[in-house]
């Protein structure tokens, strides 16, 4: 009796641990059948080289998005990049036990801030900056990126910590001991050492950025060619999905499950990627 | 002298490495029956064989008989089922992190048995019989883990003894105890064998010259000699248990 | 003319140092922010009126218990099926082609970003199962977002629970199941508690997974079928539409301050896994 018992149970954890990649399935499913129709309909090159964006006239030209996601991107790792790195160097080779216990939970809580909140306090804060400062309407590439780049802080910094945490301390030993200062043997033994897991927190810092919606949605702006400028507004692949979405139909929002079908693309190409760059790291 | 467990021809590997070479013994009822032998030399496997935890291992392949009472275990018998019928105390103690009352009670609860008053009455005999209930009566309900080494493996000795099994293993149940906590659990082997068979696994001859009615040696697998203890201890037949026993490897 | 090195050792430890302060800066900065323009309109009435005119007056009562709702519906759903799995891989498998190709799918949920969840929960929820904007195709969306996080977080506790504990229980005859919850489970609890507060957390922050798959009507959800909104999709309309700078922030502050109290249950939760095994 026990014995039926222990192969239902096992039964049944299978059949959960597999629903993993039933809804994994049904997800890529679902987006590619809504959203690939149309590339065959209209044509790959016409959509992702496509310069023109107006759905309702027949033109589904998503390029400006996919530049606007990659700038917006590389500017978030520009402005969190070496911030965020420094504060894990910080963390790893400087602070104390007292600084560690006061920056974990704060970065906890900082990633722990919903998007919709950062992009709020970004129009009502960093925007006007931008404007007063810099020109135009404020709602600018710049502004984007400056929030973004806070946002995935806490991402960069704690697998940064990890990487620099995990280089063996013989090594940092071994040159001081050969005469280095501290910031030496940082930059020349410690970072190096770190350089795929640090590079795999850059990637995954990218991912991120790349789907974030809310914020970069109420900051960004919505104009639909490509950026010239960081003060010029823009729109990237998340938002031109979440603003038309609610009420686009037909051809209409079979373009905006295509935009998916880019973005997921490329989103997955990162992240594969960066586990890629982890894993190596801990050979 | 009855039969408790009898091997017949017993090998065991693991993938290509073989463990047991084909081991034939009686243990006798009610007795302390010591195996003893150097590290490598297969009585963990044996144990592990005759409480059917080697089914957890990958790779491990048995052959021949094993039958406790007549009955074959390898086979003929569902390992859960075995388990609540041989106890046993590992080489360290592992208390669950729960009170000591719960420890006990742990394996009776698996069977059903959940009546307050019949637990009450398991724990306190459990806890004589290992010689440990007058130390931890007036505190049953504090965490296990708060007892010392000596005081934590008389309540794995107890734990099995709330089962009520009719054997009980023991693998180098007093390699980390001190001399007093060794001492504590013989002694309270000794009397147990009035109604349980025991199986004493040990590197520490003196120990198994000291307490065990019959003795076993084992050496890289196979079996060399086994007879009552006294006498295979003052006049060992064969050369290599007398080097094992006098000291001259180990 | 040669600059000594330690002058730019001192350069570079006061360089850190400024960066560890500015980030942590910025935390206190928005948090500040939000509490002192969002305290002053927060009473007992805003947390237990509705909205009224859009939100421009009234309450957010509504709003929390779409959030409460989601995120307790979503929690039900996704625990059995996460912990089940974690279960699955780490105590009724050994490590094999068919565990990594399971890994590969939570690994990969994991890693989509949550508008694609959006578009996947309206495409399949609201139009294909033609549930429409409701609690449940939020509830269903979002018990597969959080689904990852879940998995994760139990495997790592059960893992950490000693292997001596399961022999122990299986010497005494009980059978795996036996062993795993009442062994195993009992020990992995606080990790997988955790797993669940940060969980919920999320769900409560998330907002593009939301707005397209449960909607965003103002009444107070009384059936699974119900459209509603949670504080984040208030929050994000308010804002979005400029109703009213008050009320936004302080459905902001309400909602920061659950996730931070959700978060410190979490760290609390945690650090009696430490006290219990010292």
């Amino acid at each position: 009796m026990a014995q039926q018992k222990e192969k239902f149970v096992k039964f049944i954890l299978t059949v959960f641990a597999l629903s993993s990649l039933l809804f994994l399935f049904l997800i890529f499913a679902f987006i590619l059948i809504e959203g690939l129709p149309l590339f065959l309909k209209i044509g790959l090159k016409n959509i992702i080289f496509g310069f023109k964006w107006a759905p309702t006239k027949g033109s589904f030209g998503i390029f400006p998005m996919i530049i606007s996601s990659f700038l917006v991107t590389s500017g978030a790792l520009v402005i969190g990049g070496p911030m965020g790195l420094s504060c894990a160097v910080y963390l790893s080779e400087y602070s104390g036990k007292k600084m560690k216990m006061l920056l974990k939970p704060a970065l906890e809580l900082l990633a722990g801030i919903p998007s919709v909140v950062y992009g709020f306090l970004g129009v009502i804060y960093i925007v006007p900056l931008v404007r007063n400062f810099l020109g135009g309407s404020g709602f600018s590439l710049l502004a984007t990126a400056i929030i973004l780049g806070i946002m995935i802080l806490p991402t960069i910094i704690s697998i940064s910590f990890d990487a620099i945490g995990s280089v063996p301390k013989s090594y940092r030993e071994g040159s001081l001991a050969m005469g280095a200062t501290k910031w030496q043997t940082i930059y020349k033994v410690v970072i190096p050492s770190a350089k795929s897991g640090i590079m795999a927190g850059f990637i995954l810092g990218m991912g991120r950025a790349i789907g974030e919606t809310m914020a970069v949605i109420m900051i960004a702006g919505n104009a639909l060619k490509i950026p010239t400028s960081m003060l010029d507004p823009l729109r990237t692949l998340t938002g031109n999905i979440a603003l038309e979405l609610a009420y686009a139909t037909g051809d209409h929002r079979q373009a905006l499950f295509s935009t998916g079908v880019v973005l997921l693309v490329i989103i997955m190409a990162l992240n594969y990627i960066a586990n890629f760059w982890i894993k190596k790291k801990r050979i | 002298m009855d039969v408790k467990i009898r091997v017949e021809n017993l090998k065991a590997s693991f993938g290509r490495q073989e463990v047991l070479k084909g081991i034939t013994v009686d243990v006798y009822k009610n007795m302390v029956t010591g195996f003893m032998g150097p590290s490598g030399s297969g009585k963990s496997t044996i144990i592990s064989i005759f409480n059917r935890m080697i089914d957890f291992e990958d790779g491990a392949k048995i052959e021949g008989r094993v039958l406790f009472d007549g009955a074959d275990i390898i086979k003929g018998v569902n390992g859960v089922e075995l388990r609540k019928r041989v106890g046993t105390v590992f080489a360290i103690p592992i208390p669950l992190p729960r009170s000591i009352y719960e420890n006990i009670a742990y394996g009776p609860r698996l069977n059903n048995i959940n009546d307050k008053d019949e637990l009450d009455e398991i724990v306190r005999e459990s806890l004589k019989k290992a010689f440990l209930w007058d130390e931890v009566k007036d505190r049953l309900g504090i965490s296990a883990l708060k007892l010392s080494g000596g005081q934590q493996q008389r309540l794995c000795l107890a734990r099995t003894l709330a089962l009520r099994p009719d054997i009980i293993l023991l693998d180098e149940p007093c390699s980390g105890l001190d001399p007093i906590s060794t001492a504590k659990i013989e002694e309270a082997l000794s009397e147990l064998k009035k109604d349980y068979t025991i199986i004493l696994v040990s590197n520490n001859t003196k120990q198994i010259a000291r307490i065990s009615d019959y003795s076993a040696f084992f050496y890289m697998g196979e079996m060399i000699e086994y007879g009552p203890t006294e006498a295979l201890f003052t006049n060992p037949k064969i050369k290599k248990t007398e080097d094992y026993i006098s000291g001259k490897f180990g | 003319m040669r600059i000594k090195p330690g002058i730019i050792d001192k350069i570079a430890r006061i360089g850190f140092n400024a960066q560890a302060f500015f980030t942590v800066g910025i935390l206190v900065v928005i948090i500040t922010i939000i509490f002192i323009k969002g305290f002053t309109h927060i009473n007992l009435e805003f947390i237990f009126s509705s909205p009224e005119d859009m939100g421009r007056h009234g309450g957010i009562f509504p709003s929390i218990m779409g959030t409460v709702l989601l995120a307790l519906l979503s929690i039900v759903f996704a625990t059995p099926l996460g912990l089940g799995t974690a279960i699955f891989l780490t105590e009724y498998t050994k490590e094999s082609a068919f565990t990594r190709i399971i890994r590969f799918g939570v690994e990969s949920l994991a890693g989509i970003p949550s508008i694609i969840y959006g578009l996947f929960g309206f495409i399949f929820f609201v139009i294909k199962l033609k549930m429409g904007w409701c609690l449940l195709s939020g509830v269903l969306t979002m018990t597969i977002m959080i689904l990852p996080t879940i998995i994760r977080t139990s495997e790592e506790a059960i893992k950490a629970v000693p292997r001596n504990l399961r022999i122990v229980s299986y010497s005494l005859g009980a059978t795996r199941w036996e062993t795993v919850t009442k062994v195993v489970l009992t020990s992995a609890m606080p990790g997988i508690l955790t797993g669940i507060m940060l969980s919920i957390g999320r769900v409560v922050g998330e907002t593009a997974a939301v707005i397209f798959t449960m909607g965003s009507s103002l009444r107070l959800p009384t059936s699974l079928m119900d459209s509603g909104r949670t504080m984040a999709v208030h929050f994000y309309i308010l804002a979005r539409e400029g109703i009213s700078m008050d009320k936004a922030y302080a459905t902001a502050l309400i909602l920061v301050l659950s996730i931070t109290v959700i978060n410190i249950l979490a760290y609390y939760i945690m650090n009696k896994v430490v006290s219990r095994y010292s």
